[in-house]
């Protein structure tokens, strides 16, 4: 791995995105296992939780979103180099969706006495809807 | 409407010990495939303990003790009504296998907007480890959609 530096690193610069397979019913039962997050409405379509909220169907965790996203992040640089990453939920990620993740250095600052980089980052479906918007500091050498 | 009585109310304590087949789980089922993530051997050469939690994990805190639903059920949102409108970590130190998380959050704010069409409920959390050093911050934005 090629680790990008804040010297190197320049306003701009597009982080490798990441391509996620369409939302499937299976990914949706794993992640709820492997969070904890048991809700019903994203994994049981039977006791009609999604219907009741007015979804068509069950639809994918706002934390797997997360979770793809902050892929981006820790594929760039190693995750203790991660300070801080926020994620505003935009849209709903339904089955079908094929949701792309990237990242842009939008600042190059010094915090704390550290080299730092604030990373715009955001995911959207195949349709260009976008699903996260996000933001992340990452601490460079 | 959610009672603005419960902002400052502090959750029960929610503990998580970081454990290796669960952590592997959760590699697997966000499609992680660096080994970082599942080979401690891999972990450990690049300079953790063991295999690190990723980003986003310490949330399952309050999932696995219940204290995420039943702060749901107290404030009285209905599931169906319930979304997740933000979350943000800020993070101080790494937490590994073999590490033991406690998560305790309070209740910061109770807001609505659009004259109660859309009630948000933010929730704040530390995260220590067994020797009670700071691992990570955490804030939650819950939004109850009328």
């Amino acid at each position: 791995m090629n680790l990008p530096t804040f010297a190197t690193v320049q306003v701009g610069d597009e982080l490798p995105a990441l391509q996620l397979p369409p939302v499937d019913r299976t990914t949706l039962a794993l992640f709820a296992g492997a969070s904890g997050d048991h809700n019903p409405i994203h994994i049981d379509i039977d006791i009609d939780v999604a219907r009741r909220a007015g979804m068509p169907d069950v639809f994918a965790q706002g934390m797997l979103g997360m979770a793809w996203l902050a892929r981006v992040i820790t594929a760039w640089v190693p995750q203790s180099r991660l300070r801080r990453f926020d994620a505003r939920f935009q849209g709903i990620t339904h089955l079908g969706n094929a949701i792309h993740c990237s990242g842009r250095v939008l600042e190059k600052l010094d915090l704390d006495g550290e080299h730092c980089v604030r990373i715009e980052l955001k995911s959207a479906n195949q349709f260009g809807q976008i699903k996260i918007v996000g933001e992340a500091l990452v601490a460079l050498p | 409407m959610i009672d603005k009585k419960w902002i400052g109310h502090e959750l029960p304590a929610s503990v998580l010990p970081i454990e290796r087949s669960r952590l592997q789980f959760f590699a697997k089922a966000v499609g992680e495939t660096d080994p970082v993530y599942t080979d401690a051997v891999a972990a450990r050469n690049a300079g953790y303990a063991d295999l690190p939690a990723p980003p986003t994990f310490l949330f399952a805190a309050e999932l696995d003790s219940g204290a995420a639903f039943r702060l749901i059920e107290d404030l009285q949102i209905p599931i169906a009504k319930l979304l997740h409108g933000e979350q943000s970590f800020s993070y101080h130190r790494p937490a590994c296998v073999g590490d033991t998380v406690t998560v305790r959050s309070t209740i910061s704010d109770v807001y609505d907007k659009k004259n109660g069409a859309l009630e948000f409920v933010v929730k704040t959390s530390r995260a220590v480890n067994q020797r009670d050093e700071l691992v990570a911050e955490l804030r939650s934005v819950l939004v109850c959609r009328h």
